[in-house]
């Protein structure tokens, strides 16, 4: 295959596709559409399964269904989209079984704007549905990786029976990048033994997430843990930026990981000896980097498009083992190379504190910007 | 003595367990598993069913059918058939949801799996209340009626009016069959058997979207004998909402002849 130039919402539908990806089931919402268009013509094209829901919550609950026949399904969405599909997310994680999820983020609270922000982390990340699960969440920071996230997605959902979801911010799904798309997969004609496909010459088979007995639902809940300790045993993934010789770090996913790393670039032409943590699981987290990290450097900086909301897991991580500094743009505004910049200068400068509260600081600075 | 040769006149269908059911004494819900049960073995589809059941009282519905089933949070059986149907042309899906389910919370599922023609088969059992959380008022609840949250009787200024499904449904290009039968008496159960049977039919030849309303009982929450709520169904019930086809697609007609 050659590099194609790729819209990033293209990219991961047609990388789906490729996945062997059998039925999408969406709703219109930017800065995601694209996704479900795409999907609109090349599903029915492929004879493949497409319906443009009545809503979120109508699209997830197909989604549940297909799922539960086995095959491989996705939905896509973005942030007041998903807030609506925390339903579905819960009863899916509940019955253990595998689908993909694509979350485009823009500015929020509530219908916020279209703009790129990475605010619905915590939803994600830290759950959003209701009851004890786990997602597993990949954040890319270019249509390449998107698009071998997307694929990755698809394998770990059903190896790890667990909803996957490709967590984005908008300025990703809206860039044209050029991306090399993955091999054709063959679609699944053989389903798991624990899929619903009609009880032919075998005992019926009930998917569901109820279990009305507490000592079963605690069961339940146990092997749902365990498989997450495995998850978290083997599938983390991070990269690293100039880091071996580094006397700081900054931490930042998605785009923020990207305009970070331009900014760490620039401060190393400076001199300043400034490297770049990017987590690319955000759960599981990469949690021991983090920790030997902490330890490494004279000071952390991390860089989000929200509130600080990764920032916590960072500072419950490093453990007070360096100062950590914050910075972020709100709103759906992207911080600029040079804003970060500016703010890994001030780090290498000092003075450094274990004191206050990193976002306290950022908010006192925010106060002469805007 | 002599020995007379046994003659079986009833047997359980296959397409039941052989587990008691947790319903109440003379709750309609039984009858419901049953024709349905029947229909699927007389027309061969066990191996090829799978059922999607809904969160009321029949939330445990898949310990009984002796099928494949999944189980819908409230109100979206019918997104979740459509998910299986469009993965499995070839299945015959069913949902089998109450008034609460797919007339309230359910409400935009229901309407939507019908106009798109989606080709399931919709049990709908219609009770006027929400059995499983103990007898509240339901959109199906008729003017008057007194539940544990409507204790001085359903108030139309307040509480609004009960909603027809059917005669709602009906109105949908995409629904192809849709039927009000009742489950109070021997003759309207044999009336109710025929037309699920149709509605698999209906499925069957790629017809579109079937629905087959229900008229049942709740005799716990309407704190009723058996006896007495079969009596409340016909004199109360049956005038609201009335028996009959409200939509029979051409095609459809072809095969009740
Ligand atoms: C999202 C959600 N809201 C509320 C409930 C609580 N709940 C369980 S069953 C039910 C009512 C079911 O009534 P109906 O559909 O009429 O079925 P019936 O029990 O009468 O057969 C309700 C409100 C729930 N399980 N999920
Ligand atoms: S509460 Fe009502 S609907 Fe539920 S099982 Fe009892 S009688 Fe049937
Ligand atoms: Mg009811």
């Amino acid at each position: 295959m050659t590099r194609e130039l790729w819209k990033g919402n293209n990219a991961i539908a047609e990388a789906a596709v490729r996945a062997g990806c059998a039925a999408y089931f969406g709703y219109p919402i930017t800065p995601q559409t694209e996704l479900l268009e795409y999907m609109s013509a090349r599903m029915p094209q492929l004879g493949r399964a497409f319906v443009q829901a009545e809503s979120e919550l109508a699209a997830i609950n197909m989604v549940y269904g297909a799922a539960c026949t086995g095959t491989r399904v996705m939905s896509s969405s973005s942030s007041p989209g998903v807030s609506l599909m925390m339903e579905g997310v819960s009863y899916i994680a509940g019955t253990e079984i595998p689908a993909v999820l694509v979350d485009v983020m823009r500015g929020g609270p509530g219908l916020g704007n279209i703009a790129p922000a990475q605010s619905d982390y915590n939803q994600i990340v830290h759950g959003g549905g209701h009851g004890d699960y786990n997602l597993i969440v990949l954040a890319p920071s270019s249509v390449q990786e998107s698009v071998d996230l997307t694929v990755l997605a698809f394998d770990l959902a059903e190896k790890y029976r667990s909803i996957c979801v490709v967590l984005l911010d908008g300025s990703i799904g809206q860039m044209m990048e050029p991306a090399e798309m993955p091999p054709f997969q063959p679609l699944r004609t053989e389903y798991p033994e624990w899929a619903v496909t009609g009880a032919k010459d075998r005992e019926r088979r009930f998917l569901s997430s109820i279990y009305l007995d507490p000592p079963q639902e605690e069961a339940a809940n146990l092997r749902m843990l365990r498989r997450w300790q495995e998850v978290q045993a083997n599938e983390i993934r991070y990269k690293t930026y100039y880091m071996e010789d580094a006397k700081f770090a900054v931490i930042g996913f998605g785009s923020s990981g990207r305009v970070a790393l331009t900014a760490v670039r620039a401060a190393r032409a400076e001199g300043i000896p400034v490297g770049l943590l990017r987590p690319i699981t955000l759960n599981p987290f990469p949690e021991k980097v983090v920790e030997d990290l902490a330890k490494q450097v004279e000071g952390i900086l991390v860089v989000e498009m929200n509130s600080g909301q990764m920032l916590e897991d960072i500072r419950r991580i490093a453990k007070g083992a360096a100062p950590v500094e914050f910075f972020a743009r709100l709103g759906g505004i992207v911080p600029l190379p040079d804003e970060v910049l500016d703010e890994i200068r001030r780090l290498a400068k000092g003075p450094l504190t274990l004191e206050g509260h990193p976002r306290d600081r950022w908010l006192a600075r925010m106060g002469t910007l805007n | 003595m002599d020995t007379q040769e046994e003659v079986i006149v009833y047997a359980r269908p296959d397409s039941l367990t052989k587990t008691n059911t947790h319903y109440c004494p003379g709750c309609t819900h039984g009858v419901a598993h049953h024709l349905i049960a029947e229909v699927i073995d007389e027309m061969g589809l066990r191996e090829r069913t799978i059922g999607v059941a809904s969160v009321g009282c029949s939330v445990f519905a898949y310990n009984y059918m002796n099928f494949d089933f999944v189980q819908a949070p409230h109100g979206r059986a019918p997104a979740m058939a459509t998910g299986v149907k469009r993965v499995f042309p070839d299945k015959v899906v069913l949902t089998y949801q109450g008034d609460g389910d797919l007339a309230s919370i359910g409400m935009a599922e229901i309407v939507h799996a019908a106009a798109r023609g989606e080709n399931i088969s919709v049990f709908f059992l219609n009770n006027a209340n929400y059995g499983m959380t103990g007898g509240q008022m339901a959109p199906t609840t008729l003017p008057g009626q007194k539940t544990t949250s409507s204790p001085s009787g359903r108030d139309v200024e307040t509480q609004g009016y009960p909603i027809r499904a059917s005669e709602l449904l009906a109105t949908l290009d995409g629904a192809s069959y849709v039927v009000r039968r009742s489950l109070h008496d021997p003759k309207n159960i044999r009336l109710a058997k025929k037309a699920i049977r149709t509605a698999f039919e209906v499925q069957l030849r790629g017809l579109g979207f079937s629905m087959v309303e229900l008229l049942s009982t709740c005799p716990t929450n309407w704190e009723m004998t058996p006896q007495n709520s079969l009596k409340w169904l016909e004199e109360h019930m049956i005038p609201y909402y009335p028996l009959g086809d409200y939509k029979v697609n051409p095609a459809v007609a072809e095969i009740k002849g």
